[in-house]
């Protein structure tokens, strides 16, 4: 069973304005690795997140998550199985109140009142948001924000986690409590960002996008290491990599 | 500074629909239905009379006694929105010149009684609206609404329209700032810079509603979005509607002020 398994094949598309946004993108992640996706702005990174759970359809190529290609057909149970979390907590947080918000999903999974109950109560615990249930989110800081935003996907129970730009905007503890959040998630992650800091502290493997192609596929130490290579990708060593 | 602040005060009527009353506790769809019904009978009401809705005024006064809503707040908010009645009304007292009244030896006419009459109307309604959202908060009368046989669509559409306002108005906000920033005496701030920023904030708010759609689909969004509230009549909101109803019907049918001044005199006499 390797039901967790995302992979990508030559995956092309363009925008409808006829810009190639991804131009052959292949790569599989397997169970449970905490990948990380950088690249300089506009290299693709947002546009390949949307195909991961069929937000965008390919013009060419595929997605496939576990055994299922990505289609109409799979496209409830990828969705459920694929937890995506969006980069502006504005977009993804629309109901009244917290509470709300982390039951809409598992509202929409037609479980029944007690299993939602219970499943929100438990993913505010985890994203230590227990006292935000009753807030209306214009009402949330922007660490709090973030939080429930994850929270609202973990309610779902999501086997791969999916997170576009998760420490942009944060102060600097916030982001720590949002690493070691992210840190305790096991199942598979795929993290898009320009903090690299953060990929060096939770992903093992990084993958550089460059003008919608892989550029480079490997261990984030050894990929942070090649001077050349980052340079070349608009990218720089970590800091705590830099020697000072 | 303006905006900021109206929407502070948005948030203070929230706010105030947050706390523990006998008025709060009651069903939301039982608020929704009296405030309805008042309303009706409020505009149910001929354009010269005048004293006889006065006694329709015991709603909002009761209802913002038991609320524990503050007085002040709802008239503050009453005459941010009066300019609009004045408008509708401010050509009855010269278009209509007919007398209508003597108070000693001054002739009041019909314009001046449609005048007040409308202003009358005005100031009750739209506190039993006020009152209304701040003793069961926005999203609570929508699902009211919504319970009571609104399309879904529409409370849908309320929902998002009053979680949006916020982002919305910042973002509106952000641009003027930018602007004022850059532009120097009156150079800058004309009308067609007005128009491109709309165009601008009109292009992001769509952008923004993709993405939100977006959030939507992936968390499993087909076209209706539950709630979970459990909400119930009690006897307390069957009392409430009915002795509500009961005293609108009177107020409506009965002239009380009039029978109430008749029975004075023929003490007096």
């Amino acid at each position: 069973m390797s039901h967790h398994i995302v992979e990508v094949r030559d995956l092309r598309y363009a925008y409808p304005d006829g810009t190639e946004a991804l131009s052959g993108v292949s790569f599989r992640i397997h169970h449970g690795e905490s990948v990380a996706l950088v690249g300089a702005n506009g290299a693709g990174k947002s546009t390949l997140l949307l195909h991961l759970n069929g937000c965008l359809v390919p013009s060419a190529g595929e997605v496939r998550i576990g055994d299922f290609p990505l289609t109409r057909s799979t496209l409830p149970e990828v969705r459920r199985t694929v937890g995506m979390v969006f980069q502006d907590p504005d977009d993804q947080l629309f109901m009244p109140t917290v509470h709300d918000d982390v039951a809409f999903g598992p509202l929409n999974l037609g479980l029944p009142e007690e299993d939602v109950e219970a499943r929100v109560q438990a993913a505010l615990a985890t994203v230590g948001g227990e006292g935000l249930a009753k807030r209306p989110p214009y009402k949330l800081s922007g660490g709090e924000k973030r939080s429930v935003a994850i929270a609202t996907v973990l309610a779902m129970s999501p086997s791969i986690l999916v997170l576009d730009e998760p420490t942009s905007n944060l102060d600097p503890r916030s982001r720590r409590q949002f690493i070691n959040l992210l840190r305790a998630f096991e199942h598979t992650k795929i993290i898009a960002s320009h903090d690299l800091d953060m990929v060096l502290d939770l992903c093992e493997r990084t993958i550089i996008l460059q003008r919608g192609k892989v550029r480079a596929d490997g261990p984030t130490r050894d990929i942070f290491a090649d001077d050349r290579l980052l340079e070349e990708c608009h990218l720089e060593r970590p800091l705590s990599m830099q020697a000072r | 500074m303006d905006i900021e602040r109206t929407l502070f005060e948005i948030g203070a009527l929230d706010q105030m629909a947050l706390q523990d009353t006998p008025l709060h506790r009651l069903d939301p769809r039982t608020k929704l239905i009296t405030a309805m019904g008042f309303i009706l009978t409020v505009v149910s009401f001929g354009r010269y009379e005048l004293a006889a809705l006065l006694p329709l005024t015991l709603y909002p006064v009761a209802l913002a006694a038991m609320g524990d809503l503050p007085a002040g707040y709802l008239l503050r908010k009453l005459l941010i929105a009066s300019p609009f009645a004045l408008f509708v009304g401010m050509f009855n007292p010269l278009l209509d010149r007919t007398p209508l009244l003597f108070i000693g030896s001054v002739a009041v006419s019909g314009g001046w009684i449609s005048f007040l009459s409308i202003l009358t109307r005005f100031c009750l309604t739209v506190s039993a609206a006020l009152i209304l959202v701040g003793s069961t908060g926005f999203s609570p009368v929508c699902m009211a609404l919504g319970r009571l046989g609104m399309p879904r669509i529409f409370a849908a559409q309320l929902l998002f329209l009053y979680r949006y306002i916020f982002v919305l108005t910042e973002e509106g906000l952000r641009m003027v700032r930018a602007r004022n920033l850059r532009s120097f005496g009156n150079k800058g701030t004309g009308v067609r810079i007005y128009g491109h920023m709309l165009g601008q904030l009109l292009l992001r708010t769509m952008d923004r509603a993709q993405r939100i759609h977006q959030a939507m689909l992936c968390r499993g969004f087909d076209g209706e979005v539950r709630l979970v509230r459990h909400c119930r009549f009690t006897s307390t909101d069957v009392a409430f509607i009915a002795g509500w109803f009961v005293y609108f019907g009177l107020a409506r049918a009965f002239n009380l002020p009039q029978i109430l001044g008749g029975v004075v005199t023929r003490i007096m006499a």
